[in-house]
């Protein structure tokens, strides 16, 4: 029955994306609607062939976790990784060499187009995609339960990944809304919308569902960043849509406010995805990976609220000397400077788990890389509430420190723990005794560092050098040099920083090689991946 | 009074007081006597059901049967 509901649900929607299709006002509106059309349209067929099929018993399916999904979206973070670095490689030596904007590509793959394919490649299809796995292979093991909602699951991750492909096809084809981190269109907003809610669904059903009597520490993060991101994306995404049949629309906030509530969404995506989220990440795996439990557990869930409670005011940080009220910046700045406690604290409890286990350091590849991430996470926690107050922020605003910053945390922390949550979860899900190559891994280990090293310092010099020569006065109170002068300035730094990115790519493509291995060549553990349940 | 004023004088007073004071009461519930022992237990929940959920307590008892 719920097969005949699924058809013609599918069968409107493909027969109202032709429409669009026909009607659409713009390219990437009617791109788009003809993606839509197919994958509803194949849904439908794939449907049709399955209904009134005798359906086959499932088995004592409760007592197995729900881990093919988490073997997808493994395999989708580690896909979307490479496909992120990639662009970002590229849009990198675009800045060095402007000749890389071809005129045959143009509209379409100059660096305008091809940076918020970069950006949103990395933070949500790349770290989108660990999050949505981890979450449901952590929420599994914490609670002691499988996954809630049967098949929604599968609706959560292929339903994102078609947000991706909407998302990175609607960036080329120039169909944004101009918002950092929040490009996508107002259909695609809608579609993610169904797809966090649906997500939200089902970790809190596990957790619901769950038969330890605590919550562990893991799922609150993971619980506060599902939250919170869906808060944040329909807040900052409050749009009218010109017409039904267009990609355009209207944002209801006005002015300064529509600043303010931007970088509220904006610095928040850096406070509950790629912070919140990923240290849901640190408090499951890097226990696991140091078998032992964690530091303090009440130092974690001191961190917990301390965070929650801080990060959610640092926003207005990025509107310094603008039209934004100085009451609400300084507030900004005030709280960023108060996260430095809770970031500290947290990186004190993932580091100190070691205590009494150093010595993996040596021997453990793996835990070097969750060590380093850590390492990472305190220096970026350090950097930005320094960046974060008004004076240092009238130098390095509107510079490439903003960007050496953003990815010492990105490449460092949210990188190097989601490469250590892969090598730690490729062996156990697809019941391998091991990883294929340790050496392989401290390739990847000092490729990555080295790179991003290379990438935040250069982009430190060339930031701080920008800043200075922007504000550079003679004596008769004239700017001594034009912006030309300070790109022509920078051009030794870009070649470095493209460099470093040239090391994180061939660090991530060993690593996918690495993992391919371990699933094709490492001696496995048991026979099939489905779980044996023993007849009782 | 504006809606706008209201808020502002609401939210650095009341609120903030309010979400001050949760938050010292979970720092002092994190410490409260006996926590160190109840979350000595909870900092092991990883080690625990790695491979298979915990059995329901019908099934446990069908098991038993």
């Amino acid at each position: 029955m719920s097969n005949y509901i699924k058809l013609i649900a599918l069968g409107l929607i493909t027969l109202f994306a032709m429409i669009a299709t026909n009607y659409a006002r713009d390219l990437a509106y009617q791109v788009h609607a003809i993606i839509i059309m197919l994958v509803a349209g194949g849904l439908f067929l794939y449907t049709l062939r399955r209904t009134d099929e005798p359906v086959v018993a499932a088995g004592p399916i409760q007592q197995e976790y729900f881990d093919s999904v988490v073997r997808y979206g493994v395999i989708a973070t580690a896909f979307w990784g490479v496909v992120g670095f990639l662009v970002g490689v590229y849009i990198a030596f675009q800045l060095a060499f402007p000749v890389l904007n071809f005129d045959w590509a143009q509209g379409f793959a100059n660096f305008g187009r091809l940076r918020p394919l970069h950006t949103s490649a990395v933070i949500f299809a790349f770290g989108g995609n660990a999050l949505l796995a981890t979450s449901f292979y952590v929420v599994q093991r914490t609670s002691a339960a499988r996954l809630w909602g049967g098949n929604l699951a599968w609706f959560v991750f292929w339903g994102y990944q078609l947000f991706i492909v909407l998302a990175a096809t609607g960036y080329l084809l120039g169909g944004t809304q101009s918002k950092e981190y929040a490009e996508p269109e107002w259909y695609v907003d809608l579609w993610l919308t169904i797809v966090w809610v649906a997500h939200l669904a089902v970790f809190l059903g596990t957790i619901i569902r769950r038969k330890e009597p605590h919550i562990y520490v893991a799922n609150w993060f993971y619980l506060a960043f599902i939250v919170t991101v869906a808060m944040l994306h329909v807040v900052n995404n409050l749009t009218i849509p010109v017409s039904i049949w267009g990609s355009k629309s209207v944002i209801v906030w006005a002015g300064v406010q529509d600043a303010m509530v931007q970088w509220w969404y904006g610095h928040n995506a850096v406070g509950f995805f790629l912070t919140a989220g990923f240290l849901g990440m640190m408090y499951y795996f890097v226990p696991k990976q140091a078998e032992r439990p964690v530091f303090s557990y009440k130092l974690s869930i001191i961190h917990f609220w301390a965070l929650i409670f801080l990060y959610i005011w640092a926003g207005p940080h990025h509107l310094h000397y603008t039209a934004l009220p100085d009451w609400a910046s300084t507030l900004g700045m005030v709280f960023s400077i108060v996260l430095w406690m809770p970031s500290w604290g947290g990186m004190i409890n993932g580091l100190m788990t070691l205590s009494g286990a150093w010595d993996k350091l040596r021997t453990d590849p793996v835990i070097r890389m969750m060590v380093i991430s850590i390492g990472f996470y305190g220096m970026s926690t350090f950097e930005g509430p320094m960046m974060s107050i008004r004076a240092v922020n009238s130098l390095s605003h509107y510079t490439d420190w903003t960007i050496g910053h953003v990815h010492s945390g990105a490449l460092g922390w949210n990188g190097m723990i989601t490469f250590g949550a892969l090598y730690f979860l490729v062996p156990v899900l697809w019941k391998r005794e091991r990883l294929y190559s340790l050496s392989l891994v401290s390739w990847h280990f000092w490729l990555a560092t080295i790179g991003i090293i290379l990438y935040a310092a250069s982009m430190w010099v060339t930031g701080i050098m920008e800043g200075l020569m922007w504000r550079e006065v003679d004596a008769n109170g004239f700017l001594v040099n034009s912006f030309a002068d300070t790109v022509a300035a920078k051009f030794p730094m870009y070649v470095v920083r493209a460099l470093g990115g040239v090391m994180f790519l061939a660090g991530s493509v060993i690593m996918c090689f690495n993992l391919w291995m371990t699933v094709r060549r490492a001696p496995a553990k048991e026979a099939s991946l489905t779980v044996a349940v023993p007849a009782e | 009074m504006e809606l706008y004023t209201f808020l502002r004088q609401f939210a650095d007073s009341w609120m903030l007081l309010f979400l001050f004071s949760f938050f010292m009461v979970v720092v002092i519930w994190a410490f409260r006597p006996g926590s160190t022992k109840a979350y000595q237990d909870t900092a092991n929940i990883p080690f625990r059901h790695e491979d298979k959920p915990a059995p329901d307590r019908a099934d446990a008892a069908e098991v038993r049967s």
